[in-house]
């Protein structure tokens, strides 16, 4: 089986990977009861012997020992990391995997790339290594960050460049964290067009998040959970619902219940490649049946259901509703709304007691609702794994490469163009060594492109689907 | 004479066991409805064609078990160790740790070329197993890519090193939305590749067989394992032993050979299908009975009618009149949905199997005409019961009856290809435009071969 390696940049990064960390040993535990360290474990931890001083004390079989998460944290601060090395999740990092400074990037997305990103591009590049020769056979580098800051965004995009030129066969699946509207920090419209072009150039895949639409989520369990209707019937320790359930007791801070949905969103999207299943969808599956053209790797996600009720049978029309709630705009991990845009391709990753005539009647149910690119009408990649997530009998990951991320973009780029027209803040850019004007030009030119891209698909729209005129062969 | 089984990806191990476990418990089944010796002759005949014995009596498959990650083969070798009755060598797997990721080219161009020694020395101690070889039975998927990619790539090591052996490919036909996305694409480089060097494909649509489980089978949250059981079903009606010639007990030596033999008769039509009547769960079973006679009217229209199943049987449809002009056929058969056929093969089990009167599918009507009607029709038999059914027929057609669906993904597949879409994930692996417009290229011809039949 192969690995993955997460690379969380910056304290939103952190923050995340922390919440998926705790959530991804509380998922093997719960399914790995007899505490053998097999492959299913083995995709996210290494087993080491900490008796054994050095490098030397990883075991590859047998009994689980002490785990270690195949993890890089970079943070420019010391806060969030150590925040991290005190808490219970301690001893699943030891100090060679961790990059820290003290000085942070200052909302800075020029800091982050340029400054930090050659002062630290060898101690990067040496942990990158040194976690990829513990894998046996490395896949994918999940890298975790966000695009409004200046470390995640800055250096956190300067890495999935040196990933590129160190391991090009290795994927890099990213997590972004886009900044919501009234976000506080006033310059990130300039770190996200600055950041948005590195993942067009050097990102597989992109899984787009944004704070509001968790936030509504969020709001949206709280509801369920307090109605007095469903109280009763809300698991309180679904992964979803609860923070860091088995460790903490309560929501300590706001962002908790985020990201675990953050977290959940990778649980999911990995479980079928580490877990048993009728129909296994591998990592490298999801770019090849979801990016049709490089540039177009954005995915929008979905999570269903956000509470699941505690029976073991799967009535179907509960089932049915976890199917259509995927395809809402309430339930996007981004403010976007599929069902009224045009899908380039759609993958269903369902976990848990379903078969395959429930994902047949489901997609033959939603089908007519939603409008596909004319060349890949029946553009449906499903998956099927048998391990459901702690605490619910199913589950379902939805990802969209579907035109509706492109409002998001140009959002982004409205707002960037406000701050750049009074030429705010930029000299905080600019005196930054290998920063030019041309930079953010570039950079605006790259995203503007993207977005033709999509105007030109949604243009397709309207049209009818016909059929091309086909080789024509002498009988 | 012995088949040596290869099965590829997750679909062609997942559907592999079926087929053996179906076989086993078929061949041990105590409700065969026929005397002792004659049993033990089929249990022997049956043991020949798809088990070795070990020392201590425990069968092991003829088969060698080939995938790019290890989960579906670890979980194919222990169910067959559980099952107690029958077992996999542990040492005919071949398994790496990475899949294809549904990338034809990365199974044909990366893995195939790669893991070639290793594969073939496997399937290679598994030939020197059998006292004489009949030929090699392909189980794979065409829609992801170690099945696809890599499948194509091995039958076409097994053409240049066992060019005299008998290559038949079981291809599972994907449902028409909703596996792979990609997978229009893949089906087009399979078919293509097998079509240069297989003797022969046979086809099972999923679609079909989906619809047999919820509709014949009653089955209501159906799952791959139903869909896989049905598939082992008819594919165990099709390879089970029948009597070389009828009332002897002896049975047929050569099943492979006798296949192409009766239903391949030119190297352009190699496209065979199956379908079984009655076809229904052991609880509806018990409480039917059948006359020979009427399955085989409701099977012959099956056949000219092209239905999967009993149930999508078009009545309306009728064998043009002998006297027709091959233009005049052509004509009739598109409008009526007629399907012609090229050759068939019938195989009856069960009770009073010598009273069957086959004269329907006699009728040189229902052939193209260009084949001698001595070579269109034949039949297969054994009084022995087949899976707990007391009357069996199995048709095995090599028809027009996959012409549509093949249609349809290349033409899905031809519209991806005109805007370029999936291509880069392609050439990344050697694949270039240039080989899929072979592919589209041998395709439209197929199409065209069968159409004019």
């Amino acid at each position: 089986m192969t690995q993955s390696v997460v690379v969380q940049v910056g304290q939103c990064g952190n923050q995340i990977g922390c919440c998926f960390w705790d959530l991804a040993l509380r998922e093997h535990a719960a399914v790995n009861q007899k505490g053998i360290y097999d492959e299913a474990i083995s995709s996210f931890f290494r087993n080491v012997d900490t008796r054994v001083s050095g490098d030397g004390g990883s075991i590859s079989k047998g009994k689980i020992c002490s785990l270690k998460a195949r993890a890089v944290l970079i943070d420019m601060e010391e806060g969030v990391v150590n925040e991290i090395l005190q808490g219970p999740l301690r001893d699943v990092f030891d100090s060679k995997q961790l990059i820290t400074d003290i000085s942070g990037s200052g909302n800075n997305w020029a800091v982050g790339h340029k400054v930090f990103g050659s002062l630290y591009q060898e101690q990067i590049l040496e942990k990158l290594r040194k976690s990829a020769e513990q894998c046996d056979c490395l896949q994918c580098f999940f890298i975790i960050h966000s695009m409004g800051g200046g470390t995640g965004s800055g250096l956190g995009t300067f890495l999935l460049k040196v990933l590129e030129d160190e391991f090009p066969e290795v994927y890099r699946f990213v997590t972004s964290v886009y900044p919501s509207g009234e976000d506080d920090v006033i310059t990130s419209p300039y770190n996200s067009i600055l950041a948005m072009k590195e993942l067009n150039e050097h990102a597989d895949c992109v899984l787009p998040i944004d704070n509001q639409s968790l936030f509504d989520i969020i709001s949206k369990i709280n509801v369920m959970v307090n109605s007095e209707k469903l109280g009763k019937t809300v698991k309180p320790k679904s992964l979803v619902t609860s923070s860091a359930g088995a460790l903490k007791k309560r929501h300590e801070k706001p962002f908790d219940a985020m990201n675990n949905i953050v977290a959940n969103l990778l649980l999911s999207l990995t479980s079928s490649a580490r877990f048993e299943g009728s129909l296994n969808m591998d990592l490298n599956e999801i770019s090849m049946n979801l990016v049709p053209f490089p540039q177009l790797h954005y995915l929008v996600s979905s999570l269903t259901p956000l509470y699941t009720l505690a029976d073991v049978n799967v009535p179907p029309r509960r089932l049915d509703q976890m199917f259509s709630d995927a395809f809402s705009k309430d339930y996007q991990l981004i403010r976007a709304d599929p069902k009224h845009s045009l899908y380039l391709a759609c993958a269903l990753m369902v976990r848990g007691n379903v078969q395959i005539s429930d994902l047949r009647r489901n997609i033959e149910r939603l089908k007519p609702s939603l409008q596909f690119v004319s060349w890949n009408q029946e553009g449906w990649k499903t998956s099927l794994c048998s391990v459901p997530p702690v605490g619910h009998s199913h589950s379902l990951l939805a990802l969209a490469n579907n035109t509706c991320v492109k409002p998001t973009f140009m959002e982004l780029r409205e707002r960037f163009r406000r701050l750049y027209k009074k030429k705010a803040h930029l000299h905080h850019y600019l005196q930054v060594e290998g920063m030019e004007e041309s930079c953010f030009t570039e950079a605006v030119s790259s995203l503007s492109a993207l977005i033709q891209e999509y105007n030109q698909l949604d243009a397709t729209k309207s049209m009818p689907v016909e059929d091309l005129p086909r080789l024509r062969v002498a009988v | 004479m012995s088949i040596v089984t290869v099965q590829l990806g997750q679909c062609g191990n997942q559907i592999g066991f079926e087929v053996f476990d179906t076989l086993f418990s078929d061949s041990h089944c105590s409700q065969g409805l026929c005397s002792k010796k004659e049993n033990e002759a089929y249990q022997t005949s049956c043991k020949e064609r798809f088990f070795n014995e070990q020392e201590n009596g425990v069968l092991v498959a003829r088969a060698v078990l080939v995938d790019m990650e290890p989960k579906v083969i670890n979980q194919t070798l222990s169910k067959s160790a559980h099952s107690g009755r029958w077992k996999y060598d542990q040492c005919a797997c071949f398994c790496q740790k990475q899949g294809s990721g549904n990338n034809w080219a990365y199974g044909y161009s990366v893995h195939g070329p790669r893991h070639e020694e290793s594969i073939m020395n496997l399937i290679q101690k598994e030939v020197e197993k059998c006292d004489s070889l009949s030929g090699f039975f392909i189980i794979m998927s065409m829609a992801g890519g170690t099945g696809s990619g890599l499948g194509a790539f091995i039958t076409q090591n097994l053409q240049d090193q066992y060019s005299n052996c008998l290559k038949m490919n079981q291809v599972i036909w994907p449902y028409g939305t909703g596996e792979v996305i990609v997978q229009n694409y893949n089906s087009i480089l399979t078919l293509s590749h097998l079509y240069r060097c297989s003797h022969a494909l046979l086809f099972h649509e999923n679609d079909a067989i989906h619809k047999i489980c919820s509709k014949l089978m009653n089955i209501r949250q159906i799952s791959f394992k139903d869909i896989n059981q049905v598939l082992a079903h008819q594919l165990g009606s099709m390879f089970q032993p029948t009597y070389s010639v009828e009332g002897s007990f002896h049975y047929r030596r050569n099943p492979l050979g006798d296949l192409m033999e009766h239903l391949v008769p030119h190297p352009e039509f190699k496209m065979l299908g199956v379908r079984n009547i009655p076809q229904m769960s052991e609880n509806s079973l018990a409480y039917s009975t059948f006359t020979w006679a009427g399955l085989l009217k409701h099977l012959k229209q099956m056949l000219i009618s092209n239905a999967k199943m009993e149930e999508d049987i078009n009545w309306q449809v009728r064998a043009p009149l002998s006297g027709l002009s091959a233009l005049g056929k052509m004509s009739f058969s598109k409008e009526l949905h007629f399907n012609t056929s090229i050759a068939n093969l019938v195989i009856l089990r069960g009770k009073d199997v010598q009273s069957a009167d086959l004269g329907g599918f006699k009728d040189p009507a229902l052939y193209t005409s260009w084949l001698e009607p001595a070579h269109t029709f034949n039949v297969w038999k054994t009084q022995r019961a087949f899976n707990k059914y007391e009357k069996l027929a199995t048709l095995v057609s090599n028809s027009q009856f996959l012409v549509k669906p093949l249609d349809m993904i290349v033409g899905k597949a031809w519209n991806m290809f005109a805007s370029k879409a999936y291509i880069h994930q392609y050439t990344k692996f050697g694949i270039e435009e240039d080989d899929f417009l072979d592919s589209f290229t041998l395709l439209e011809q197929v199409i065209a071969s069968y159409c004019n039949l």
